[in-house]
């Protein structure tokens, strides 16, 4: 029994394949267990499958289901926060960040990933990671998990310089594609990504390539 | 969603004309859009549960696509590009405009119940 235990936290249903699942399928393969919170069901996405077959109504009933499937691939347990896709930067942060910290020490978390905030392009990223990090001030130094930052806009590295953590996830690719094609109604524009780019192209590498910044606290 | 029925949409407009309904309305070209290319716009607006009394209401072709307004006592609801339509098990009206990918460029709903607001009421 490892006594690791990862907190992966993301506001969509399908953030945590894109981003992260080759570093989760990595930890469970070491045997550390990894929970998903995530935040929201995705509710307003704008993708609803191609050929459509969701509706603005039904797409959380898809998303659900995804996210269970994503899940099952991963071998990871989903807590699902309850909040509402697009809204979570006008939640008041300090609510948000104690509802995050009681939920960071009821798992015994050890290492949290989410976004980097103000470099994670969606604005939903970019407010739960800040409420992640406010959430870990809210910790007493000396049981803070450590936190591992992804950021996703283009220009990042030129800002935030060279990465803490660089993960090659060839190994565990099969299973970041099978949790990526999970989500269904998402993921059309990226399976065709998959399917119809060079193995070698720049998209193609960067999923295969996981990367994360370190939070440093400074109190 | 199929592709819209003119007369069929008209006359679930009418029939929700002069009743205390809830409208969505959105319109978005996503999160993304200036992340895949800069020098796009991130735009998007949305309103749920907008509780509106329409006088009346028209559905206006516009060859392939559709164009709706609903005449409220003090002013309008108006949305252009909805394509595909369904009426759903709860007897609410969705209209909605998909680009070639089947992403959702506009949505217009009414109901006469609230829409779903929290993660988790539904089901």
């Amino acid at each position: 029994m490892s006594n690791k235990h990862i907190l992966v936290i993301f506001p969509h249903p399908d953030d945590e394949s894109f981003g992260t699942s080759g570093t989760i399928s990595k930890f469970r393969a070491e045997g550390v267990p990894v929970t998903y919170l995530c935040g929201t069901l995705g509710e307003m996405g704008r993708n609803m499958g191609n050929p459509v077959f969701a509706n603005r109504e039904t797409l959380y009933t898809y998303r659900k289901k995804e996210l269970a499937e994503a899940a099952k691939e991963l071998d990871i347990d989903v807590e699902l926060l309850g909040y509402r896709d697009k809204t979570l930067e006008f939640e008041p942060l300090d609510e948000l960040a104690q509802h995050l910290k009681e939920r960071i020490l009821a798992y015994g978390a050890t290492t949290i990933i989410t976004h980097y905030p103000g470099y994670a392009v969606h604005p939903d990223h970019d407010a739960l990671g800040a409420a992640v990090v406010k959430a870990v001030e809210l910790i007493e130094p000396g049981k803070r998990p450590e936190v591992w930052m992804h950021a996703i806009t283009n220009n990042h590295e030129d800002e935030l310089g060279e990465p803490d953590f660089v993960f090659d996830i060839e190994p565990y690719w099969e299973r970041k594609e099978a949790a990526i094609r999970a989500h269904l109604s998402q993921v059309d524009g990226m399976m065709n990504l998959i399917e119809n780019h060079e193995q070698t192209s720049k998209q193609i590498q960067r999923l295969k390539r996981e990367q994360f910044y370190r939070l440093t606290l400074s109190s | 969603m199929e592709a819209i029925d003119q007369s069929a949409v008209q006359e679930k407009i009418n029939h929700f004309a002069n009743k205390d309904v809830y409208i969505h309305l959105e319109t978005t070209n996503g999160a993304y859009a200036s992340h895949f290319d800069e020098t796009a716009y991130n735009v998007g607006a949305f309103i749920r549960n907008a509780k509106v009394n329409y006088q009346h209401g028209k559905i206006v072709s516009t060859g392939g696509s559709y164009r709706v307004g609903l005449k409220l006592d003090i002013g309008w609801v108006y949305a252009e590009g909805v394509s595909d339509f369904e009426i759903d098990e709860k007897d609410r009206l969705l209209l909605a405009g998909h680009d070639r990918e089947g992403r959702l460029m506009v949505a217009l709903e009414i109901s006469e119940e609230p829409f779903t607001h929290e993660a988790e009421e539904h089901e």
